[in-house]
């Protein structure tokens, strides 16, 4: 048998049909679902008499729209409101659990399925929305997709596909101890460039992705889209086994050993043939942030702000100018001179516990800068809990962080968390687009660590420089 | 959706690389639960720009757009197609899409055209001395063509969007005439049920 890649194992294990001259028809095991995406493919459903064929295999989740207020707070905005409301009448209609706002399983959607446990290794996962991808930390095929794809979903528990591309991003050595998962993948984005990936589905190795966390993978598999990949995906080994035993949606026992058997063989095999390979050290990576207004605009933290006319490639200065103008920055400037009005610590990239307790040991015994606001959004509300148990809550309390709801937040302008027009913050979120956290906002992208160092002097910051 | 096999009209050049699903519809839009009427969000935080390109009257009510590399990256949402179909266009130019907006382009029947970066920078050159050129997006024949200066380039479409495009086949029709090999497919796999994990409340159920 010719040695494949964990994506081609997946691949074959989900065809349904493979017609002759069309698309292939591969099956879904598990299908997410948030308010933003769903509401129209509901009623697409209804228009044609159509059911939800798998509602055992569909999960639903308010995230997008949902304030971060405690639930005495109403949700004020009649349009968010209507589409949340939405969202729990269609599941009612077609027997889908759903984790309305304030219910103790709701959070983000690629922060429950993982904590629940019902994203498992070697599934095919989709949901309508391009950070899917964060399911790929599990060594499953897990990928973003548009409305009408989730009405082809909820009505076939199918979807006509391409076999995509592969890409090996082996990540080389051990990384530094001040550079995090995300500081890896700005650096992966950076280099690919935001279309790098377009076509391919990223397998990620090499020892600093083996040493990674789940939560660390997560992260990393989050941004693949940054990188034009609709899917990234971690190879099985004890740590993603490690991660699932206990939690709820895995058998237990006996039957948890069975399961675990299967997925260790989820992993590519020695000789495969990936279609393109990118090798980093991971010896070079530092703590980053971008300075632009795309995810591959990275420099370092000890670097300064790039200068148009340092780039040959004409294109590639008139975009930089471009991104300079909107962002309020002047080439050469040092970053860490670079003062910010607000820091962002949630969203799927960056609101799992491992996130919040490490933020929290830098802020621990310091204080939010006077001119800063500091906002901290648990990814759902079983983070929140546990972080409430561990006495994180009140580190960032006391050091003048808000403690805020679970829910998608600042990481883009659809619920009351924004930032007015110029201001500019630290963010542990995605996407650095125009606009992307309020109209007229600055985004720079940074890893949680970093977000608490900068919250604590005001400006973009290392943890060492708090002493942590 | 319906189906599409040529484009013919005026044509706008967007001289920007990069843009991303988010400045196509701001997210500030996606709160409506409707299909319809997101024209007006197009571009929004951009249309305030007396000197953005599609407040040149000399383009208005062009159906065809030319753009930058990697149009349409970033978030997954269709609002994007829908946005700029409500808006009047039927064809995207560019050199480079992303990925999941040229899938749901494909699903709306919006067709993708993707041609060289030298051959968008000649077709936005000539936009720019002539307006009013006539633009011609052919499905069938899998060609850009500006008749007026006798210009003409091939863009590759998979086989299947373009047979899709060219009789308005709706895709989930299309996938259930396998619906025997879905149900065969499901007495045989693995995917483990959520029934058994929460109760009607979506409460863990303590085993």
């Amino acid at each position: 048998m010719t040695a494949r890649t964990l994506y081609e194992k997946i691949w074959e294990e989900h065809l349904v049909a493979s017609p002759p001259g069309e698309s292939s028809v591969i099956y879904i095991d598990l299908h997410l679902v948030h308010e933003v995406t769903s509401p129209q493919a509901f009623d697409g459903l209804r228009l044609n008499g159509r059911g939800v064929r798998r509602p055992d295999l569909t999960l639903a989740t308010a995230d997008h729209n949902v304030p971060t207020e405690p639930m005495s707070v109403p949700v004020t905005d009649p349009i968010s409101r209507r589409q949340l409301e939405a969202l729990e009448e269609n599941c009612a209609e077609f027997g889908i659990t759903v984790f309305p706002r304030g219910h103790e399983n709701q959070g983000i959607v690629h922060i429950i399925g993982p904590e629940l446990g019902v994203t498992q290794p070697g599934m095919t996962i989709v949901c309508g929305d391009s950070h899917t991808s964060t399911h790929g930390a599990f060594g499953a095929l897990a990928f973003g997709i548009g409305t009408s794809e989730v009405e082809h979903v909820l009505a076939t528990q199918t979807l006509p596909q391409q076999r995509a591309k592969t890409m090996a991003v082996n990540v080389e050595g051990q990384a530094p101890v001040d550079v995090s998962a995300k500081d890896i993948v700005l650096a992966i984005v950076a280099t690919l460039g935001t279309g790098g990936g377009a076509g391919y589905v990223i397998e990620y190795g090499g020892q600093a992705i083996r040493d990674l966390s789940m939560e660390g993978r997560m992260t990393l598999c989050n941004m693949s889209i940054e990188a034009g990949a609709r899917a990234g995906l971690v190879a099985v080994d004890e740590t993603t086994i490690d991660y699932l035993r206990g939690r709820p949606g895995v058998p237990s026992g006996e039957k948890f050993e069975e399961a675990a058997t299967r997925w260790r063989s989820l992993v590519s095999d020695d000789d495969a043939h990936f279609d393109a390979v990118v090798t980093l050290d991971a010896q070079s990576l530092v703590p980053f942030v971008t300075w632009g207004t795309n995810p591959a605009q990275v420099v370092a933290l000890s670097g300064v702000v790039p200068d148009p006319a340092s780039f040959e490639d004409p294109d590639l200065a008139s975009t930089t100018r471009r991104s300079l103008a909107y962002m309020g920055l002047t080439p050469g400037t040092p970053m860490k001179d670079i003062a910010v009005d607000v820091v962002f610590i949630g969203s799927c990239t960056n609101s799992r516990i491992e996130d919040l307790r490490a933020a929290a040991a830098v802020a621990q015994g310091h204080h939010v800068a006077e001119s800063v606001r500091a906002l901290v959004v648990p990814g759902s509300h079983r983070v929140k809990r546990q972080a409430e148990t561990e006495g994180i809550d009140q580190v960032f309390l006391d050091a003048g962080f808000e403690w805020r709801e679970p829910g998608c937040s600042m990481c883009l302008g659809m619920n009351p968390d924004q930032l007015t027009s110029g201001q500019r913050s630290a963010s542990t979120s995605n996407r650095n687009f125009e606009g992307r956290q309020g109209r007229g906002g600055r985004t720079h992208l940074v890893s949680p660590v970093v977000a608490a160092a900068t919250a604590i002097l005001g400006r973009f910051a290392t943890p060492d420089e708090v002493g942590a | 959706m319906k189906a599409v096999r040529i484009i013919e009209g005026r044509a706008v050049p967007l001289e920007r690389s990069d843009v991303d699903t988010d400045q196509i519809i701001p997210s500030d839009w996606l709160k409506r639960v409707e299909r319809t009427g997101f024209g007006r969000g197009l571009f929004s935080e951009w249309r305030d720009d007396p000197s953005f390109v599609l407040n040149d009257a000399r383009f208005a009510g062009a159906t065809v757009l030319v753009a930058g590399p990697r149009f349409g990256t970033g978030s997954s949402r269709e609002h994007a197609v829908w946005a700029l179909m409500d808006y009047g266009f039927e064809a995207i130019i560019a050199p480079s899409f992303g990925d999941i907006f040229r899938n749901n382009s494909s699903k709306q029947g919006l067709v993708i055209a993707q041609i060289d970066l030298a051959d968008v920078e000649e077709l936005m050159a000539f936009l720019h001395d002539d307006p009013s050129l006539l633009v011609v997006v052919d499905v069938e024949a899998g060609l850009v063509e500006v008749p007026a200066h006798g210009w003409q380039r091939s863009f590759a479409l998979d086989p299947m969007i373009r047979e899709r495009l060219l009789n308005g086949w709706d895709d989930i029709g299309l996938t259930l005439r396998h619906e025997g090999d879905i149900t065969t497919y499901e007495t045989t796999s693995h995917a483990p049920t959520l029934r058994g994990v929460f109760d009607e409340a979506g409460r863990v159920i303590t085993r």
